[in-house]
């Protein structure tokens, strides 16, 4: 299924679960007709909220600075013995 | 296991613009960490005025001809050509791409292999973003930017991976040259378009998590 399909459905089965509990007045309607905004901003918080954690939790590795500094000083080395010009741009 | 190595060969598609000194370093340290597989390294260059075709050609002397490869373009013409000029000489049935800044460290190119033939993946993707992989010498700014951007695309695309833009990975031959044929965007957006195309056609893509160091030396081709 194309992935534009999937999103459709999906939309078009939340409308679905909103207009079946505006009709049934389960919920006071009042409260029923404000849900989609609910829904909109408890989405936008969730991914603000996501943003957020995934920032603090973001994988560094500054060890890795240190490792590549090493390799290349290895490899400057032996490259300068094979002849290959490695002076610094 | 050994057996099935033997018969495969990998293609390192390498894009260079002002890579003088990053490019003798990867050669360097893609020869070292992966001695026993069978590879060459196309280095795409794009004219650059640094003279690192120059330095490619030395490293021809020193490592052979056959291994180190010299496709250069009259200017620069752009990542997703690069990749698609770099194809067309490429050899491999495996093709591996990654970038000459050294941002890609070559030592994560036999868990790529390893992945693969563990898994039997047409793709194995570098990430990021998970334990074991990370990134150094990026600001606040550039780490809130990816983040959030990461977070749009994975609410909009569900693309089943977890690092949309990262641009080291490993690719069945056949499977890269049909992807980039459906492609029709530019720059990082491109590396994006690649991997969630793959995702929908359906491809068996595997994750290696790598580290991800800012580039040290040059500028490369940013104007």
């Amino acid at each position: 299924m194309k992935h534009i399909v999937k999103i459709m459905t999906l939309l078009v089965a939340i409308t679905a679960v909103w207009i079946s509990l505006l009709q049934t007045a389960m919920i006071p309607p009042s409260y029923t007709w404000l849900l989609p905004l609910y829904l909109i901003i408890s989405l936008g918080c969730y991914g603000l909220l996501m943003v957020g954690v995934g920032l603090m939790q973001f994988p560094t590795c500054p060890q890795e600075a240190l490792l590549l500094q090493q390799d290349v000083i290895e490899a400057k080395e032996f490259l300068k013995h094979k002849g290959v010009d490695v002076g610094s741009d | 296991m050994a057996e099935q190595q033997n018969k495969n060969k990998y293609s390192i598609i390498v894009p260079t613009y002002n890579e003088r000194l990053n490019i003798a370093l990867i050669v360097y340290l893609v020869f070292k960490h992966i001695p026993d597989i069978n590879f060459e390294i196309i280095i795409v260059d794009d004219g650059s005025p640094d003279g690192t075709q120059d330095i490619v050609k030395q490293l021809q002397q020193v490592y052979g001809e056959d291994r180190v490869l010299l496709r250069p373009r009259p200017r620069k013409l752009g990542l997703g050509t690069a990749y698609i000029h770099g194809l067309k000489h490429a050899t491999g049935n495996f093709v591996i791409i990654m970038d000459a800044d050294l941002s890609h460290h070559p030592k994560y190119l036999p868990q790529f292999i390893k992945k693969k033939i563990e898994t039997g993946a047409s793709i194995v993707t570098g990430t990021r973003y998970v334990t074991g992989g990370g990134v150094h010498g990026w600001t606040l700014m550039r780490k809130l930017t990816s983040r959030g951007a990461n977070v749009l695309a994975h609410t909009l695309l569900w693309p089943g991976v977890s690092d949309l833009t990262g641009s080291f990975r490993l690719y069945k031959k056949t499977v890269l040259e049909h992807i980039i044929s459906s492609c029709v965007s530019k720059g990082y957006v491109f590396q994006m378009e690649m991997i969630v195309r793959a995702s929908r056609k359906g491809y068996h893509i595997e994750e290696v998590p790598i580290t991800f160091v800012d580039r040290v030396y040059g500028r490369g081709g940013k104007t």
